[in-house]
């Protein structure tokens, strides 16, 4: 495995410090010290995030963009902060090229219901990969069965990468839109999204990035990518649920159709005939999340202050080290073995559910998942069940890690116990 | 003859089983050896009908009628699901659709394992129980003639 980032740039990361800013990281489970490695499902949130929270439910709380009164107005300014502060965090070139939505799949689904009624018809294709979440599956299944258009897959290697090859070869010009994730939740996986985007583009088909995997581990530049939909959850990046973020190009945000309307999204109503509002309040219908807005601005803030080269090249360090652990012991096989990955690893154990040993590992206070990730196709693929989980954040230590692997190696033995 | 246990003294004995163990990991560990005792299910009897899907682990539970009372015989792809169904066998087979009906199962919270019931996803109990507890509605609903001359 190669590192994604040069460990050399590492400056000043002190684990121990930074993890003092998670209060939930001192509790216990199961009367165990909590150690948290199921950071790819959500990640814990910082004080200074939870703070942001009960700051504005203390003395902020005001709906937004139509009152007149000072809160309102207050609260207006850090919602519409906030998003400049996700605008420039990716790189996009326009603030209204943010939208705030519920999440990752909220975002997809935006895309899929707007674009797909306006330029998806009958016998075109679109174009997903074997490694997607299912939130990148379903949306795009669903808008084919609607419209009798056809949902191509990019097959993945046994390693856990995409067939470029056949990736080129899917591409005609029945396509209509790629969908692709940019980091795999289930085998971490870094896909070449920016190679991607460049080849479909020369076939002026338009690509949407699954970000949710990507955004908390790796310096994202949309503009760089030139993504033309990019989507991102905020609670996987260290801020609150029920935030997330679409952004799509201006010129695409503006050729899109409504998709929902409502409180918000106007400039005039009246029964003959309405008149919508411009991206983003075109498309972000009723009173937003605008705590989780602001948590998601404050959450970036503080991992901008830690600097994203070194969360990267930490994160590659917890990795690489947990690989060499697991990859030791016993009848334990890792699934996902790309040259490029991020902080995720999934693996099985010969002859063990995996869930027998996520619930050992769980009363021993490690927290993990085990299943099919929802990325069913990729259990297809490797013809197994499930994977045991662990995904680390730049809050996880090495120390953890060892607990981990011996807790692995207790759970196996109490199992295979005659 | 041999009486058979009553429900309350199955479950009061898998109660005092469990508490030998202080840490969670050992009664898991427990629990995992009740699922590999299991008897295993006959291959022919494991059909689509009989399973319980969960989001990761998949119970076969199949159960017949005899002399009034109701055998459950179940299988599960993971030991510890395996594990959840064998202790309720141990429980319920054997009863009446009646004292299968009504009974509380409150053992399970004594055991400490009160959050395997919301464990839906996972193939948790809640679905075995109902699943059990349906059945000895429909073997009650049949033996009364009422459900099947609809």
């Amino acid at each position: 495995m190669t590192l994604t980032k040069n460990i050399e740039e590492v400056v000043l990361f002190d684990v121990h410090e930074i993890r003092k800013d998670f209060p939930i990281l001192s509790r216990e489970v199961n009367d165990k010290p909590l150690i948290y490695f199921d950071n790819g499902a959500t990640t814990q949130k910082p004080r200074q995030v939870i703070d942001a929270i009960v700051k504005y439910y203390t003395m902020q709380n005001a709906n937004i963009h139509r009152g007149v009164h000072r809160m309102s107005q207050d609260a207006t300014d850090e919602y519409e902060n906030a998003r400049i502060t996700v605008q420039k965090h990716i790189g996009a070139k326009h603030e209204n090229e943010i939208i705030f939505t519920r999440g990752t799949t909220d975002s997809i689904n935006l895309v899929a219901t707007a674009f797909g009624k306006k330029y998806v018809n009958v016998g075109d294709e679109i174009i997903v990969s074997e490694m997607e979440h299912h939130s990148n599956i379903l949306p795009w299944q669903q808008l084919c069965e609607e419209k009798n258009a056809v949902l191509k897959v990019i097959p993945i290697t046994d390693s856990g990468e995409l067939r470029m090859d056949e990736y080129k070869k899917l591409l005609s010009e029945k396509t209509k839109l790629i969908a692709i994730t940019h980091v795999s939740n289930t085998l971490g996986t870094v896909n070449p999204v920016k190679e991607m985007i460049a080849i479909a583009h020369s076939k002026s088909i338009p690509v949407l990035v699954d970000g949710a995997q990507s955004i908390p581990h790796l310096k994202v530049d949309v503009q760089d990518l030139d993504a033309d939909f990019y989507c991102f959850s905020g609670h996987k990046v260290y801020a609150p649920t029920g935030v997330g973020i679409l952004y799509g190009k201006e010129e695409w945000l503006k050729k899109l159709p409504n998709y929902q309307v409502g409180g918000g999204t106007i400039k005039t109503v009246s029964f003959n005939k309405s008149e919508y509002a411009e991206s983003p309040l075109r498309f972000e219908a009723g009173t937003p999340n605008i705590e989780g807005a602001i948590g998601l601005a404050v959450a970036l803030d503080y991992i901008n202050a830690l600097g994203l080269k070194n969360i990267a090249a930490y994160e590659d360090e917890l990795l690489e080290y947990a690989t060499e652990k697991l990859s030791a012991l016993d009848n334990l096989q890792i699934i996902g073995t790309a040259k490029e990955k991020a902080s995720v690893i999934s693996f099985v154990v010969e002859g063990i559910h995996p869930l027998d040993i996520g619930i050992l590992l769980d009363a021993q206070g490690v927290a993990i998942r085990t299943g099919h990730h929802c990325t069913q196709p990729i259990m297809a693929h490797y013809q197994i069940q499930g994977t045991i989980r662990a995904s680390f954040s730049f809050y996880n230590t090495k120390e953890e890690i060892d607990i981990f692997a011996n807790a692995i190696v207790k759970s196996i033995k109490r199992i295979n116990q005659k | 003859m041999i009486q058979m246990q009553t429900i309350e003294n199955t479950e009061q004995e898998i109660v005092e089983e469990f508490a030998e163990f202080e840490d969670l990991f050992d009664k898991f560990g427990y629990l995992i050896d009740l699922g590999k005792n299991l008897k295993t299910l006959d291959e022919s009897l494991k059909t689509d009908n009989c399973m319980i899907k969960g989001c990761q682990a998949h119970v076969w539970l199949y159960s017949e009628l005899k002399d009034g009372k109701i055998i459950f015989q179940a299988d599960a792809n993971a030991d510890y699901a395996k594990g959840l169904v064998a202790m309720m066998i141990r429980v319920l087979s054997g009863h009446t659709p009646d004292e299968i009906i009504n009974a509380p199962l409150n053992f399970i919270e004594k055991i400490g394992f009160k959050s395997m019931l919301s464990m839906k996803r996972a193939g948790g109990l809640e679905s075995m129980i109902k699943q059990m507890k349906l059945d000895a509605m429909v073997y009650k609903a049949k033996s009364s003639n009422t459900f099947l001359t609809q």
